[in-house]
């Protein structure tokens, strides 16, 4: 399984998620530098969380225009798998490999908490096909711009399409779960062939000892799952 | 040639930040307000005095990063050459 990690400048979870890929599949992933151009045969990027390039201009936007990105639309015109987590979804959504945007949080508030998530039974996501769509996920978010939107028209196609993947729920009845303002709490979304996963959350921030979830580490092995099918 | 481009949020799209300017105009007394956006400028220096292709190479920069037209529209604005 080769899996690549992309670096850029003010990623910050970058490690947390090379730590993460190792635990579960035992191989330390490769680290790619967002200046390099080609990217060798891959079965999965990750895109992690961070503040790339500052936030400047709107978050992802100048790090969707790096080089590497040109490897990785042709990775992902390839029916190439790839998972952004945070500024990793926000980024896949600047490069237009997914749909929508991911505006400033309702409540103008950077937000660190712990959030649960179901995942939709519609979904058409290949990435967390092995996840049971009964159980909800324990994951947390640390965003500034997470509230997801889209106009009417593509936010219809994507629900009609199963591109909806995550939603935020909640246990209680007195609380929507949905932290940020999304559009029908969606917390991530996937590309129409299903192959390319964006979510807020951060899966390598529940791996379990140490963290108050182990959900993390449920996801993201279903997705290393996925990718060896 | 001096370009000064203007980027706002498409109506519709939902703004938390305008919304809060106006609650707060709104308590500091200016019952008159009506509607408030916030927006980005950005002036750029573009190596041309031709006013049309000014405007063709910002457009081209707002398309290609300036603006997410998912959600943000774009205004071009020259300088009438004196």
């Amino acid at each position: 399984m080769r899996i690549a990690v992309i670096v850029f400048p003010g990623s910050n979870c970058d490690r947390d998620m090379l730590v993460a890929v190792e635990k579960i599949t035992g191989r330390r992933p490769a680290l790619i530098w967002h200046k390099q151009s080609n990217l060798d045969p891959i079965d999965l990027a990750i895109l992690p969380g961070g503040f790339s390039f500052g936030d400047y201009l709107r978050c992802g936007a100048l790090a969707a225009r790096s080089p590497i990105m040109s490897a990785l639309h042709d990775h992902a015109a390839r029916g190439g798998s790839i998972l952004g987590v945070c500024n990793g979804f926000q980024i896949l959504i600047e490069s237009s490999l997914l749909p929508g945007f991911l505006l400033r949080n309702k409540e103008l508030k950077f937000i660190c908490k712990q959030t649960t998530l179901a995942l939709n039974a519609e979904s058409n996501c290949k990435l967390l096909a092995s996840l049971d769509s009964k159980k909800t996920l324990k994951i947390p978010v640390a965003h500034n711009e997470g509230s997801f939107f889209a106009d009417t028209e593509t936010l219809s196609k994507i629900e009609n399409n199963g591109q909806v993947v995550l939603r935020y729920t909640s246990d209680t009845s007195a609380y929507s779960g949905n932290p940020n303002g999304s559009l029908n709490d969606i917390a991530g979304v996937c590309s129409s062939n299903g192959k390319i996963l964006g979510m807020m959350p951060h899966p390598e921030r529940a791996m379990g000892a140490g963290h108050e979830s182990s959900d993390g580490e449920k996801l993201l092995r279903s997705v290393f799952e996925a990718i060896i099918k | 040639m001096q370009v000064t481009i203007i980027i706002q949020k498409k109506t519709g799209v939902l703004d938390p930040e305008a919304q809060a300017i106006q609650q707060a105009l709104y308590s500091l007394g200016f019952d008159d307000l009506q509607d408030v956006t916030v927006g980005k400028q950005i002036t750029v220096e573009i190596n041309t005095n031709d006013q049309e292709r000014a405007k063709y190479r910002a457009s081209k920069m707002c398309e290609t990063l300036l603006a997410n037209t998912v959600i943000e529209s774009y205004k071009i604005e020259t300088k009438e050459p004196s």
